[in-house]
Parts: C-alpha cells; sequence; structure tokens
C-alpha cells in the first residue's frame, strides 16, 4: 500500500519564523531560509519544493499548516 | 493533487499583526473554520477583548463590536437578549475575563445567558508588556512579579473555569490547548461543540484555551509550546470541565 | 403616577423594549415597574445586572443591535457608568440613562439634590464628548422628556441623560400618556451588528490607533454637537416681560424657585423665572439675548454651584450673577427661597 503523496506551499511574505512547523514535519521537510523576506523574518521553505512527484516525501499531512499561525502554509494531497 | 488545508472563508485575508508563534492567531483561525463549517458566517457577530486580539475585527469576516476591557460578557448579553437567533461570541483574555470581568462572567454564567466565550489563557497580560495575570502560575515571572508569583505576596491564580462549572446555567466547559497539533485539534472540536451548545439554546459555554505567548515569556515558540505541555498543564489540566449534554466524557 | 413609574412607563410607550438596571435608592421603582411591564410586553427583556458597570454595557451590547434601551440609576452609580458613557458617545450608540440624583458625594444620603450637573453636562468619562442632558421638574414633563429622548438619541446616535432627583422620582402628579409607538414602526438602522447576511461584515469600535483618524473622529463629533447645539435647545420664561432680576433654576429648584416668584410678585417684586430644560445643549444665546434687558441673574440650585457656571459662561459679563444654593439633600421651601429673592432684590435697590 502506497503512502498518500502530497505537497505543501508556504507563502514566505506572512512567515514569521516562529519555526513551529519545522519542530513538527515527521518526515523533517522545511527547513530555514537563509533569505530575508519583507518583514524580516528569515521564513520557512519546503525543501521539496523543486524536486518532481515521484522524489518526494511529503504526504499531505498537514500538520505543519495546523500549527502554523499565520496561516502562511497549504496543503495539498493527492 | 487537491487543496486539502487553505484559510477559512470568513479568515479575512489581511496578516496577521501578532507575535511569531501567538497562540492567538491559530485561534483565530479554528474559529474560522468552525463558523465556515458551520454555515453561520452570516449570523455570527463576535466581541473582541481589550488586549493584543482588540484588533480581531481585522481578522474575522463577521459583524463585531468592541467593549471596554473586561465587559464583553455584558456586552454579549445585551446582543443576544436583542437578538437571540444569532449566534454571538466573545473572545477574552485572562486579564479581561478573570480579573476586571470576574463579576460580568460570573453572572452571565449563572444567568445561562446563551453566547460562547472563547477564552485565551496565556498567563500574562500580553498587549501592555507581560504583568501578572489572574492565572499567572506560582513561580512564574512577570514584570509585575519579579522572581516568580508568590503565594504570600501575590496570591494564587484563579481557576475560573472550574469556578465557572459550578454555576448552574453554564452548559458545556472544556479547557484545551494549542501547544501540538493534536491539542489544536481537539481544540476546534471544542470550539465546535461550544458553538453547538449555543445552537442548541443550552446555556453558557466556555472553550479555555491554553496559548502561547513567546515575546512576555521570554521563549522562543517552540520551547512555549513545550512550556504549556509541561508546566501549565499542570496547574490548568486539560479536559472537559462540565457538559450538561452528557455527550463528551473526558475525551483526553 | 409616581415620577420614577411614569419614566418608566413613557420609556416603554416610546419603543423602549430593554432594560437593564441595578438597585439605588431614590430609583428603585424604575427597574421594579421595568421587571413587570417588559415581562408583559412582547419582546420585553428586562436584567437586574450585577452592577451598573455591567448593566451600562448590556445597554452598549443591545443599542449595537439596534434596539431601543434604558437604564437608570442615581450618582454613585452614574460614577460607576462613566467608561459606559464614554464609550457609547465615541461609538455613536443611542441610550437612555436617567439619573436620580441624591445627596452626595460618596454615599452621601438618599434625599434629592441637584449635585450631578457637571456629572451630566462636564461627564465624568475620559476623552473630548457631550451628550444631551434633560432636566424635567414635574412628572409630566418627566414622561414627556424620556419619551421624546429616544428619537433624539436614534436621530444624532448620541447617549441621553434624563437628569432629574429623588423628589421628582417620589413625587406622585397626574399625567397624560402618550401613545404607545409600534416597535415596528420605527425608523430601521443602517449601522447595527445584527450578523452580516447579505451584506459586508461591519464592525462598531472606538479603537482608532492612527492619530489622523481619531483626530478626524473627534471633529466628525463635535460637528454633530454643533448640529445638536444649533437645533434642540431647550427652555421656558415665566414672568420675564417686565422683570428686573431673574431666578435662573433647572429641575426640581425651577418648581420650588416658581412657587416663590409667585410670592414675591404678590408683593410687587417684579422677578421672573428662566428654566433651562436642556442642559447640554445649554440655552447660552437665548440667555444672553434676555440679560440685555435684565441685568440680575439669581441662579438657585441644590448644590454648592455647577449651573451658575454655565450661566456666567453665557452671560460673558455685563450682568451680576448671584448664586444661592443648598446641598447635601435638603429641599429648601418656596418660603425661604422667596425671602432671599426679596433680600438680594432690595439690597440691589431694583424696587
Amino acid at each position: 500500500m502506497a503512502l498518500a503523496q502530497g505537497m505543501i506551499e508556504i507563502d514566505q511574505e506572512l512567515c514569521k519564523d516562529c519555526k513551529l512547523c519545522i519542530s513538527v514535519c515527521p518526515k523533517k521537510l522545511i527547513e530555514t531560509s537563509d533569505r530575508l523576506n519583507q518583514k524580516g523574518y528569515y521564513p520557512a521553505f519546503y525543501i521539496e519544493k523543486s524536486l518532481k512527484k515521484e522524489h518526494r516525501k511529503c504526504t499531505g499531512c498537514g500538520l505543519c499548516a495546523i500549527v502554523c499561525p499565520e496561516i502562511a502554509i497549504e496543503v495539498y494531497r493527492a | 493533487m487537491k487543496k486539502v488545508f487553505s484559510r477559512p472563508k470568513s479568515i479575512k485575508k489581511n496578516p496577521f499583526h501578532y507575535c511569531p508563534g501567538c497562540g492567538h492567531s491559530i485561534i483565530h483561525r479554528l474559529i474560522g473554520e468552525v463558523i465556515d463549517e458551520l454555515g453561520i458566517q452570516e449570523m455570527t457577530i463576535g466581541v473582541p477583548p481589550a488586549g493584543c486580539a482588540v484588533l480581531a475585527y481585522f481578522y474575522f469576516d463577521v459583524d463585531m463590536g468592541e467593549a471596554s476591557h473586561g465587559r464583553a460578557a455584558a456586552v454579549a448579553t445585551g446582543l443576544k437578549r436583542a437578538l437571540p437567533d444569532r449566534i454571538v461570541f466573545t473572545y477574552q483574555g485572562d486579564g479581561d475575563i478573570a480579573a476586571i470581568g470576574t463579576a460580568e462572567t460570573i453572572h452571565a454564567a449563572s444567568r445561562g445567558e446563551n453566547f460562547t466565550t472563547i477564552f485565551v489563557n496565556n498567563g500574562v497580560y500580553g498587549m501592555t508588556g507581560g504583568q501578572m495575570a489572574p492565572t499567572t502560575i506560582l513561580g512564574q515571572n512577570t514584570t509585575t512579579s519579579p522572581g516568580g508569583r508568590k503565594e504570600k505576596r501575590d496570591g494564587f491564580p484563579i481557576p475560573l473555569s472550574e469556578m465557572l462549572a459550578v454555576a448552574k446555567g453554564s452548559a458545556y466547559i472544556e479547557r484545551t490547548a494549542v501547544s501540538s497539533p493534536s491539542n489544536i485539534l481537539k481544540t476546534k472540536k471544542a470550539i465546535e461543540k461550544a458553538f453547538r451548545t449555543q445552537m442548541k439554546g443550552l446555556g453558557f459555554s466556555l472553550v479555555e484555551i491554553l496559548s502561547p505567548c513567546p515575546t512576555n515569556w521570554k521563549m522562543s515558540p517552540v520551547e512555549a509550546c513545550q512550556w504549556i505541555d509541561e508546566e501549565m498543564v499542570k496547574h490548568f489540566p486539560l479536559g472537559v470541565i462540565k457538559d450538561i449534554s452528557g455527550e463528551k466524557k473526558d475525551a483526553h | 403616577m409616581r415620577g420614577n413609574h411614569a419614566i418608566a412607563e413613557a420609556a416603554v410607550r416610546a419603543g423602549c423594549r430593554f432594560y437593564f438596571g441595578y438597585p439605588i435608592t431614590p430609583q428603585n421603582e424604575i427597574p421594579e415597574y421595568m421587571s413587570d411591564r417588559l415581562s408583559k410586553t412582547e419582546g420585553g427583556v428586562f436584567i437586574q445586572a450585577e452592577s451598573e458597570v455591567a448593566s451600562i454595557h448590556m445597554v452598549i451590547g443591545a443599542s449595537m443591535a439596534g434596539a431601543r434601551v434604558m437604564t437608570s440609576s442615581s450618582g454613585p452609580g452614574i460614577s460607576l457608568k462613566q467608561e459606559g458613557i464614554s464609550f457609547l458617545s465615541a461609538l455613536e450608540l443611542p441610550a437612555v440613562i436617567v439619573n436620580m440624583s441624591r445627596g452626595g458625594p460618596g454615599l452621601g444620603n438618599i434625599a434629592p439634590s441637584q449635585s450631578d450637573y457637571f456629572q451630566a453636562t462636564r461627564g465624568g468619562g475620559h476623552g473630548d464628548y457631550r451628550t444631551i442632558v434633560l432636566a424635567p421638574s414635574s412628572c409630566q414633563e418627566a414622561v414627556d422628556l424620556t419619551y421624546k429622548s429616544f428619537d433624539l438619541a436614534d436621530r444624532y446616535r448620541i447617549p441621553v441623560i434624563i437628569l432629574g432627583d429623588g423628589m421628582l422620582g417620589q413625587m406622585m402628579e397626574p399625567v397624560e400618556l402618550p401613545p404607545e409607538i409600534p416597535v415596528k414602526k420605527l425608523p430601521p438602522k443602517d449601522w447595527t451588528i445584527t450578523g452580516a447576511k447579505g451584506r459586508p461584515s461591519r464592525f462598531i469600535r472606538s479603537l482608532i490607533l492612527d492619530p489622523f483618524e481619531e483626530e478626524e473622529h473627534n471633529w466628525k463629533l463635535m460637528r454633530k454637537y454643533e448640529r445638536i447645539s444649533k437645533e434642540e435647545v431647550m427652555w421656558e420664561s415665566f414672568s420675564v416681560e417686565d422683570a428686573k432680576m431673574l431666578v435662573v433654576a433647572f429641575g426640581i429648584a425651577a418648581r420650588i424657585a416658581k412657587g416663590a416668584i409667585k410670592r414675591v410678585r404678590e408683593e410687587g417684586l417684579k422677578v421672573g423665572l428662566f428654566r433651562p430644560i436642556s442642559l447640554w445643549p445649554f440655552p447660552a444665546k437665548v440667555l444672553k439675548e434676555v440679560s440685555r434687558r435684565v441685568k440680575h441673574l439669581f441662579v438657585f440650585e441644590m448644590n454648592m454651584g455647577q449651573m451658575v457656571e454655565d450661566v456666567k459662561l453665557a452671560v460673558d459679563g455685563g450682568v451680576e450673577v448671584h448664586f444661592y444654593g443648598r446641598p447635601g439633600g435638603i429641599i429648601p421651601t418656596p418660603l425661604e427661597i422667596s425671602r432671599i429673592i426679596s433680600s438680594y432684590y432690595y439690597q440691589k435697590k431694583l424696587g
């Protein structure tokens, strides 16, 4: 049985670098970027963003979005 | 692939002004999701507090009416009595509800006023810079309890939810937290149950939500959530405190 | 009818269906009457709140929903309501607040006084605001002014204070009651929060963080107050045509003064009465006009000197303003006042 396939989109301009999403992702697919956003924070970024579907580990569990205070994450699931 | 998570319709697009890791915006979103799922956006009227969430009307896309500090329960009483078929909720911090607003809250609960209160408990007065609040726990350091809250000097914290459960007229009271994804999901269920309690006309409903205030607790957001799970819940245990419908035994 | 009962009945006839109050002497008959009357009226809601603070905020809530709503109290309770009254003014919410004044300051006593004039007209609440203040001097006038106050409150979106006193509240006089207005016939309000059905959501608030916006909000309120000052001034003159001296008094003191003036007129003294009915807006222009002819004003109040300041401001020099006040809940008699008037009259060689 295959795991669900998913992906997320993070609006980096809304992110305030609270790192809650990073702490809850079971597969550690989110990291802090080294590029400042408009608000002056180092936003979180989804490391699989540029990967093709077959190589992604994200299951679309949504824990990151549930915990994000800024509603900066949208979650997709197959 | 289907989008399975996005901003609720009843939350406006405005970026939140809250600090990084603040519990308010998580709770706002949960209320928005519940309002969407129950289909009550056009019938809902909210009463924001004095505190960081005083600007809640910039985020909730429902009618809202300001109350002065602590008086939301009285304003909500006036609104609900005038518009009994609408859904009225107050959104209050711990100082708002359990210090200056104690009388209004206890009496609204005792009268069985049929509105819902969302009680955001972060153990401090956030907006004004982190002063001691009625729910600051013993030993907790704040700007007006230097060295930590001491029994003799500062008194004990107030278990308002337990007190309200004793009042006849309160129908549903539960304490949850937004310190982890599973707690956040339980909070959403509690908020939904509270609104349903109002819709059934059963009486006063309240959800107390332990919420992080990283800025005034002087912790990182992740540490603040851990502190709730490890320390705060010892003094404010999570769970159903009262449920006259009998549906929810303690789900925790 | 007893004054307190008449005020309550007039309110219900004006379409008031919501009353939130608290016991305090000498106005307890108002909540008592309302609890009975509203329970027998469709859509009527009465709550005896946990404090005067709670009751003014329930008034705010019901007013936000578009209802005609009233509260009542006496001096110390009105002091507790001041934050709420400031909020009502800032939020531009209509409401009627009845103050049956008693002796003060502090707990005072339960006898009538007029020492809440400053509290009513200058406001004990914070910020720049005004409320309409109406001072009846008879049970009939209490009925008429209470009835009218709901229209004024709705028309201008402003709180209206009925400034009575313990004697007015307790005395019994025949009154003619106005017709009942069906609530359905009241004009609709397009600014209320009732659930955003079929329209964008709106919010009613007074926190305006941007200083320029806050300033503009204050100017908006002031423009409203100017309109009210032009349109809603009320006063009564009695026996002024040939008067050489005018007594200036409001409310129950004016009633006593009228008795005193009738006495001294019998003795040939040419004295009249100028009675402001709207304490805010104060009939300053009219008083100034009158003071061109009459050079001696005698202000009589049951307090230590409050309305006398407005009189002096109005006449702006050019007339002698004498003051007689009895504070602390004593009710002077017409005989006593007539003697004071006479002695002043002859002192000033007016006879």
